[in-house]
């Protein structure tokens, strides 16, 4: 089924939203979406979502006998499957080129990385060796799948166990988890990408693009990288031009990324690990609320009104430093232009005005709302969110919530203009 | 959902449920079956899992929660032009299969005088005919040959919003205080279609991302809960200027 197409509306409200610094979901140019890691009851099973994009990953072992080239050393496989149920421009059966783009993406970054160690997967050289096979699905498409994929991957892969082996002459038992306990894979590293997308030329860039954002996108770099700060793979594509401090800023952008999403990998990996230990619940199941109508519910990213209005970073600038950002150098100029005031709570410039619609006996009662409000404004903190958040009380031992990352958290009020 | 309709039996009905105690109208002893029913010999089935609504004397329909839209002739929807095809224009209104849209089917549209249509545009157009074995046809004037609104929108800027078809239906629905108190604080126009797109354009890009978030902030808000958010909204507002 064809994908439905971008206007030409949309195309130009996000290009132009992007000139002006803003986002359609509110959130800063350097701004990841809540990123979730949720592990399943069985052994190597994880569920990432960023914002909502949704992917899943399962790594299983098997023993085959090891490439004449390598006889010494286990294999990595990695499967990556998009079906029509995350996208329905997405085909079942033959994987698409963009699905053959994530695959080798990982492949890089897992396997050339050595971010697991192939040596202890050995059993008997050249004879036989464990063979880990990681299978990502793509649950649902919002943009950014390559970062999803690769957390996705990895966070599996560590949490994976494989069975234990004991090697007696030419005897060899796999212990099933019941006589012994299985054993972790040895990660040495956990690469992550991080993907930018790039407008204008390479002028603009945005971390954690959306769908939308991406079919708008001339380019994108992803990073594939570590908490070291070792870059394991990097990949420019699409038609642009890009300056090379771009690519400089991107790296530092990286690395801010990857420690965060490192660390919320191990926090996950640990409440898990705990959980277990306990003896107590763990699973997907356990992460969704009980007595509550999910499929009502909204995760809503609140829009932090007074930061959209008035703090507009200068993240985008060409000459900013990464990790210091100068939130009032900017400011908007749409307050500069002469305001008429229609009616309390609204301003107009040239034509138009308030709706003049249902004028009945709700306006008045409104003006005496506006009213008070307007006296209560003056004590009222700025950072007001448009958005109530709904009871997100999911209270749950093996998920971790990333809710904002930290780098431009300068908040400022702002007094009254 | 459909909050604004009576008799809201909070009983979840599953496909494959029958629906007891039909009423029929007294003259003409027959019942209304709207989406997610199916009449099976005697009885009412259900095809959609959700809640049964019930409008006096006799309409029922299954009201769940989906984002995909089935064309019901009569109905306002927006769609995006993606090609060009002799004399009809393709257009995606988001259902299983593509609408056609005929050159001739704007205000004022002669073969001469072709109207100024271009891939990737948004109109706003009537479903003339929705028909599950035939492809939806579009026209984008009334019985009268005016064009009454509808037509290409969207050449001068705003956004387009895709959400699920029970936002919609809500904030159309005549007790939702949404749009006109947003409307009080923020001036701004807005096209809604019943396939789940909504066009919003207001004076700045800020605005109009404020509106589209106010909008779909209050999908699973009630109305007091959406007037206060407007409060809010307009509280920062006062504040800015």
């Amino acid at each position: 089924m064809r994908e439905t197409p971008l206007s030409n509306c949309e195309r130009d409200f996000i290009k132009t939203a992007i000139a002006e610094k803003k986002r359609i979901d509110g959130r800063q140019a350097y701004d990841y979406r809540h990123v979730r890691v949720s592990f399943g009851v069985e052994r190597g099973c994880c569920m990432v979502n960023i914002g909502d994009t949704r992917v899943m990953a399962q790594v299983s072992c098997q023993v085959v006998e090891p490439k004449q080239a390598r006889p010494a050393d286990g294999t990595l496989y990695i499967n990556v499957e998009l079906s029509p149920m995350a996208c329905p421009s997405f085909e079942p059966g033959r994987l698409s080129d963009f699905g053959v783009e994530i695959n080798r993406l990982l492949e890089r970054c897992l396997k050339e990385s050595r971010c697991i160690d192939t040596e202890s997967l050995c059993i008997v050289a050249g004879e036989k060796v464990w063979e880990i096979r990681v299978d990502v699905h793509v649950i649902n498409h919002d943009g950014n799948l390559v970062d999803g994929c690769s957390i996705a991957a990895i966070a599996a892969i560590a949490h994976f166990r494989r069975p234990d082996i004991t090697v007696s002459g030419d005897e060899i038992t796999i212990h099933p988890a019941s006589e012994r306990d299985p054993v972790p894979l040895s990660v040495h590293h956990m690469p992550i990408c991080v993907s930018f997308a790039f407008f204008e030329q390479g002028k603009y860039l945005l971390v954690d693009p959306t769908d939308k954002e991406e079919k708008v996108m001339d380019g994108r770099m992803i990073i594939g990288m570590n908490k070291h700060r070792e870059i394991c793979t990097l990949q420019i594509t699409g038609q642009m031009l890009l300056l090379k401090d771009q690519v400089l800023r991107c790296s530092n952008i990286a690395v801010v990324k990857v420690t965060e999403i490192t660390e919320l990998i191990h926090k996950a990996l640990e409440n898990d690990r705990e959980e277990r230990a306990k003896g107590g619940k763990y699973g997907f199941a356990e992460s969704v609320p009980k007595n509550k109508v999910t499929s009502n519910h909204k995760v809503s990213a609140p829009v932090d009104m007074e930061t959209v209005e008035d703090h507009v970073t200068s993240t985008f600038s060409q000459n900013d430093d990464v990790i210091e950002i100068d939130s009032d150098a900017a400011s908007t100029s749409e307050s500069d232009d002469s305001v008429v005031i229609m009616d309390k709570g609204s301003g107009a410039i040239g034509l138009g005005g308030p709706s003049t619609w249902n004028v009945d006996d709700e306006m008045s009662e409104l003006k005496e709302e506006n009213k008070s409000n307007t006296t209560k404004t003056k004590q009222q903190k700025s950072d007001t969110n448009i958005v109530v958040s709904i009871d997100d009380s999911s209270e749950e031992e093996t998920t971790e919530i990333l809710v904002e990352p930290s780098i431009q958290k300068q908040k400022k009020k702002k007094g009254k203009v | 959902m459909a909050d604004h309709v009576g008799d809201a039996s909070k009983i979840v009905y599953m496909p494959g449920d029958f629906v007891e105690n039909v009423k029929v109208s007294e003259k003409t002893s027959k019942a209304i079956l709207g989406p997610g029913l199916k009449q099976d010999g005697d009885t009412v089935m259900v095809t959609k899992p959700g809640l049964l609504r019930h409008k006096e004397p006799n309409i029922y329909w299954i009201d769940c929660h989906s984002r995909r839209y089935v064309p019901v002739r009569g109905e306002s929807v927006i769609g995006i032009v993606c090609a060009k095809a002799g004399d009809v224009f393709r257009v995606d209104i988001g259902g299983s299969e593509q609408a056609s849209l005929s050159y001739l089917s704007f205000e004022s549209a002669t073969k001469r005088n072709r109207p100024d249509v271009k891939v990737g545009d948004i109109v706003y157009a009537k479903l003339l005919v929705a028909n599950k074995d035939m492809e939806p046809e579009l026209v984008c004037i009334d019985s009268t040959g005016r064009s009454s609104g509808m037509g290409v929108i969207g050449r001068n800027g705003g956004f387009l919003y895709k959400c699920s078809l029970n936002l919609i239906r809500k904030i159309l629905s005549t007790n939702c205080p949404l749009l006109s108190r947003l409307g009080k604080q923020i001036p701004f126009e807005t096209t809604v279609g019943m396939n789940g797109l909504i066009y919003v354009r207001a004076r700045t890009t800020v605005q109009t991302i404020t509106i589209i978030n106010a909008i779909a902030a209050s999908e699973y808000m009630d109305n007091d809960q959406i007037i206060s958010m407007c409060k809010k909204l307009a509280d920062t507002f006062t504040m800015v200027q």
